[in-house]
Order: C-alpha cells, then sequence, then structure tokens
C-alpha cells in the first residue's frame, strides 16, 4: 500500500502540501514570527525581507504570521464543513437510493429544495441570521454542501443494489443496514472522496468569498478571504496583499485537488493489478 | 413441518407455489404448481430452457424474487421454518444459516472492493458469535475446505486478482460458512471452462456429502444433472411437465420436451464411432403473455393430439415414481 502511494506523483505532492499546510496551522504559535495583531506604522505595506518573509499589510502587521494564522480559520471551517456535509449528504443519498419509491421521492424533493437557491446567497442569507463566526460559516457552507453528496452518492447507490453482490448478501442474511453500509457505501467512496478533496478547495474559496463580502470571520481575525478583500483597494499601488492571500489560497485548494486525486486512485483495490501484492503467482488461472 | 422422506429428513419442502410477475402491461404467472421435497444430503435438479422459470423458483426459496413478482399461492419452508410467512428478522436469520445460495456468476456475486477473506468473515459473523480473528481464521480454513491452493494469501485478495474457477470456490465458502441446511446452486457452473466445471461440481458434490447438505441443483445442462441428481424436474412454460429419479429419467424419457432436450444436448456415440444426429428444438418457449391454449409445448411438439390443443394435461403418475404431464403418454395402470 505504501509502496503504492509513493509510486503516485499527485498523491506524494499533494501530500506533502497538504501536510505542510497542516503543520504550519497547528504550530502557528512557534512559526510565527511577530503577534498577529502588531501593527507597525512605520513599516505599512513591507516588501519581503528578512524582517517581514511576506511583507506586511495596511497596518504593518507581519503577513508571514496572519497567513499561518488564517491557515487555522480556513482548514478549521473548511473541515468541519465538509466532512459534515459528506456525512449527511452520503447517508441521504444512500438512504434515497436503496429504498427507493416514496423515501426517494421525498428525500430528493427536499435536495431539490436547498439545490434550489444559488449556493452563495443561501450561504449568505444562513450567516445574515445566524451571525458570522467559524461555527456559523461552517453550518451555511454544510447547508450549501450536503446536496451534492446526495445527489452523486444516490445515483451511484442506485447502480449498485442492483448488483448481483447485493442479493448475494441479502442470501446470507443481512439486514438494509448492512447491505447499506458494508456492500454499497464502500463502493462509493471513489466519488465521495472526490467531492470531498474537490469540496475542501471550494469550502477555502466560499469562505473566503463570504469574508470578502463581509460575511465571514469578522476582523481582526487573520482571515485570508478578508486579507485578500482588503488588499484590492490598494491593488494598484501594493497589490501584495492581495497576491499573497490569493497564493495561500491557491496552493491549499491545489494541495487537496492533488490529494484527493491520489487517494481515489490508491484507495480503489480495483486498481490493484491483478499480480497483487506480494505476487506468489496469484492468478494461476484454472485453479 | 420436516416429515420422512424415502431416506432421510426432509430438510425443504415446497408445495402448491404461484408466482406471477406484474408489468409490461398485465400480469402472468411464471412459476405454476411447483412442488418438490429434499432430504438432507439429496439433491434435487431443476432442468429447463431459458425463461422456464426456473431461477424464478430458485430466487422464491430464499424469498428473493424480485418486487414485480408476488407468491400468489403455496408455501416454502425450510427446516421446519414457512420462509414465505416469516417476519422480516426470521427471515435474515435463516438466510445463509438454513438456506445458502451459490450464484452463477462468482464474479458479479463477490463485492469488488472486499477480500474474499473479510467476505467469509462478514457471512460467519453474520450467524455465528465469534470474533475478528476467529472469523479470520475460519475463513481461511474454509477456503481449504474449498481446496483453494495457498488459501492464507488468497484470503487477502480482491475478487478481481482471482481466475474464475477460484471465484466459485470463494463463492462455495461463502454460502457453505454457516453450514446450511439446503443449498441452493443456480447455474453455478455455466460461467466457468468445462475443465473447471467437473472440478467445481466434484467439490460441490464432495462438500455436500460431507456436510449434510441437501442441494437444489438449477441448470439447463443434462450433463449436470446425470453427474449430480437423485431427482430431476423436467420445467417447461413455469410449469413442471416431468419428474423421476435421475436414473428412470435418462433411461426411459417420458414426456416429448425431454426426450427432446436429450436429443438437442451434444454427445458422443461409443463403439461405432458414428455421431448421432444433434436435433434442434424449433420455437422457443411461449412467453408468459402468449401461452397457447392446452398443453404449452404442443406448437414445438411432435406428437400433437388433438386434445393437447384444447386441454392442459394434468401432471399425474406414469410409472412408479415417474410422473409427467401429456396426453401422448399412458397414464399408469
Amino acid at each position: 500500500m505504501l509502496k503504492r502511494a509513493l509510486r503516485n506523483p499527485s498523491l506524494v505532492v499533494g501530500g506533502v502540501l497538504t501536510l505542510t499546510i497542516v503543520l504550519a496551522a497547528v504550530f502557528a504559535p512557534l512559526l510565527a514570527t511577530h503577534s498577529v495583531d502588531q501593527m507597525n506604522m512605520r513599516a505599512r505595506f513591507a516588501m519581503p525581507s528578512s524582517a517581514h518573509w511576506l511583507g506586511t499589510d495596511n497596518f504593518g502587521r507581519d503577513l508571514w504570521t496572519r497567513i499561518i494564522f488564517g491557515a487555522r480559520i480556513s482548514l478549521s471551517i473548511a473541515l468541519i464543513s465538509v466532512s459534515a456535509a459528506a456525512a449527511i449528504g452520503s447517508v441521504v443519498g444512500l438512504v434515497a437510493g436503496y429504498f427507493g419509491g416514496w423515501v426517494d421521492l421525498l428525500l430528493m424533493r427536499i435536495t431539490d429544495v436547498f439545490l434550489g437557491f444559488p449556493a452563495l446567497i443561501l450561504a449568505l442569507a444562513i450567516v445574515a441570521v445566524l451571525g458570522p463566526g467559524v461555527l456559523n460559516v461552517s453550518i451555511a457552507l454544510i447547508v450549501v454542501f450536503w446536496t451534492e453528496y446526495a445527489r452523486v452518492v444516490r445515483s451511484a447507490t442506485l447502480v449498485l443494489r442492483e448488483q448481483a453482490y447485493v442479493s448475494a448478501a441479502r442470501a446470507l442474511g443481512a439486514s438494509h443496514g448492512r447491505i447499506i453500509f458494508r456492500e454499497i457505501l464502500p463502493n462509493t467512496v471513489g466519488p465521495i472522496i472526490v467531492l470531498t478533496t474537490l469540496g475542501l478547495g471550494t469550502a477555502i474559496l466560499s469562505e473566503s468569498a463570504l469574508s470578502f463580502l463581509g460575511f465571514g470571520v469578522p476582523p481582526p481575525q487573520p482571515t485570508w478571504g478578508w486579507t485578500l478583500a482588503y488588499g484590492t483597494r490598494f491593488i494598484r499601488g501594493e497589490p501584495w496583499l492581495s497576491i499573497v492571500a490569493g497564493m495561500a489560497i491557491m496552493l491549499t485548494v491545489l494541495a487537496f485537488n492533488l490529494l484527493g486525486d491520489g487517494l481515489r486512485d490508491i484507495l480503489d483495490p480495483r486498481q490493484l493489478s491483478r499480480a497483487g501484492r506480494g505476487s506468489r503467482n496469484s492468478t494461476t488461472h484454472g485453479s | 413441518m420436516a416429515g420422512e422422506h424415502q431416506n432421510g429428513t426432509l430438510v425443504l419442502e415446497v408445495k402448491d407455489l404461484d408466482v406471477r410477475i406484474e408489468g409490461g402491461g398485465g400480469s402472468f404467472l411464471v412459476v405454476r404448481d411447483m412442488a418438490f421435497a429434499v432430504a438432507r444430503g439429496e439433491t434435487l435438479a431443476i432442468v429447463g430452457e431459458s425463461g422456464c422459470g426456473k431461477s424464478m423458483t430458485a430466487l422464491t426459496l430464499l424469498r428473493l424474487h424480485p418486487p414485480a413478482a408476488t407468491v400468489e399461492r403455496g408455501f416454502v419452508c425450510v427446516d421446519g421454518q414457512d420462509v414465505l410467512a416469516l417476519p422480516r428478522a426470521a427471515l435474515e436469520d435463516i438466510r445463509g444459516e438454513g438456506i445458502g445460495m451459490i450464484f452463477q456468476e462468482p464474479l458479479t456475486a463477490l463485492n469488488p472492493v472486499m477480500t474474499i477473506g473479510d467476505q467469509i468473515a462478514e457471512a460467519l459473523r453474520r450467524h455465528r458469535d465469534i470474533g475478528r480473528r476467529a472469523a479470520a481464521r475460519r475463513a481461511i480454513e474454509l477456503l481449504d475446505l474449498v481446496r483453494m491452493p495457498d488459501p492464507d494469501h488468497r484470503a487477502r485478495l480482491y475478487p478481481h486478482q482471482l481466475s474464475g474457477g477460484m471465484r466459485q470456490r470463494a463463492m462455495i465458502a461463502i454460502a457453505l460458512s454457516c453450514e446450511p441446511a439446503v443449498l441452493v446452486a443456480d447455474e453455478p457452473t455455466t460461467a466457468l471452462d468445462v475443465t473447471i466445471q467437473a472440478q467445481i461440481l466434484g467439490l460441490i458434490r464432495d462438500l455436500q456429502q460431507r456436510l449434510g447438505t441437501a442441494l437444489v441443483l438449477i441448470t439447463h445442462d443434462l450433463g449436470v444433472v446425470a453427474e449430480m441428481a437423485d431427482t430431476v424436474i423436467v420445467m417447461y412454460a413455469g410449469r413442471r411437465v416431468e419428474v423421476a429419479h435421475v436414473n428412470d429419467l435418462f433411461d426411459r424419457p417420458l414426456h416429448p420436451y425431454t426426450r427432446a432436450l436429450m436429443t438437442a444436448a451434444p454427445h458422443l456415440e461409443a463403439a461405432d464411432g458414428a455421431k448421432s444426429m444433434l436435433m434442434e428444438i424449433k420455437g422457443a418457449v411461449p412467453p408468459p403473455w402468449d401461452m397457447p391454449q392446452g398443453c404449452p409445448f404442443a406448437p414445438r411438439c411432435g406428437l400433437t393430439l388433438d386434445r393437447c390443443r384444447v386441454e392442459e394435461p394434468p401432471l399425474v403418475k406414469k410409472r412408479d415414481g415417474h410422473l409427467a404431464a401429456c396426453w401422448e403418454v399412458p397414464d399408469a395402470a
């Protein structure tokens, strides 16, 4: 397994990048060169230097410090919202697809209601009602994101429930729950992983967009979206601010996408060569 | 409902079974008046062409028939329990432990993302109160029992990494993991090479004798029937047309359809080396929505009497222990 993982370039690059970003977020207090809110009016819009690795913003606050602390906010919102959305959506999709009939009809009409709203508008409305903050932004993103999982998992389930091995499991006395979670769910992990990693990127972008619009995590919290948005005010003379925040967002989204691609490839046992692991003449034909 | 049979305890009894399918602009009986009984260690073969209702009969034994099909009449009794009337939980308990099934295409009947060892362990843990490790050990023993070469290693492989014959061995190990009293095998060797076929049939027979399992074998292959069966049911258009002990059936087939099937099966003629004529049966099984009046085989039969086109012949005793549904064959005295 590890060998195969190391031979997959997108997994290695995505994994290293993701790990670096996560570690930077976790150890932000140790890696910071300044304090997050320390202003320095004499060093506004400084270019990168040995004192300020990524330069400073309009108040002279150290950008490196603000980016790694911002990673904590962006990553926690992305992880909370995407994992909850994936869990909720997958269960809805599995149940709707497996049972069909009125259960399917009901669950999918509910999904359609959520899908009926433009995603960002819906998220904005929810944050407007709940108020800004990490948790509320996450809730808003869960509400927006779960429908995608429900629809994808449902359509996969519609195909999978007709498979002979589902009948075979039934013939062995498996209950509905066992069939759904042991037979069907493992066969849907491919699309779920792809959606999840793409979703992590989208969640970071959405959080940035909400912050950009002033509906995200409020300042003085050092969010990437706010830094990007605020930077646009000075973009003619001092584009540095937006570029650094934008790069942080782009690198993180890229890291998740690469990781997702790689994971999907190695987690699907059908991609195992017929020679298999250990490979002791494991495909002797005609047993 | 367990009763005494010629040579042991009845573990499977089917009586007056009618299965109806809704759909395609109407509703049709696809299985009519099916009945049989199988004792421990005994093998019943159900033979017929595609579309004669044999697979539907097999699925009904586990109440696995598709939602479009309903059992209109009759009962299926496995090990003393009425399968068609059981509540869902009890039904799930009896599946796998009272009655197991081997499917035709082992690749699609195995979960592609689980190792075969895990799939056997899963079946075991469903019915037996054993831990993860014990189940994994038992899975390897079972693979050894079905003569899987190098079972320790193979248990960790996924279905697509095995050959067709090994997949069917794994399937058999799963079906027999909880030692069901009845094993239903729906065309277990149809998807396999001829040489592997013989090995798998030999394995099934061997395990059946060792475990005392009652076997219901669904097939279209008379060679398999001759090899395996004690009792044979010949089905045509959803109905039994001939029932006999395997020796009687091959020595003296009574129903024109059975005889036609036998001449349609290729075989080598001994001694003089001359090849017998390979006869095809003209036409096809009439679809359930277009059943002719009278005997459903009449349009394809060479011996049609006037009566055949009007009245469907009942299944009656023609000789000792030999039933057939045909006007042309004289009844037993």
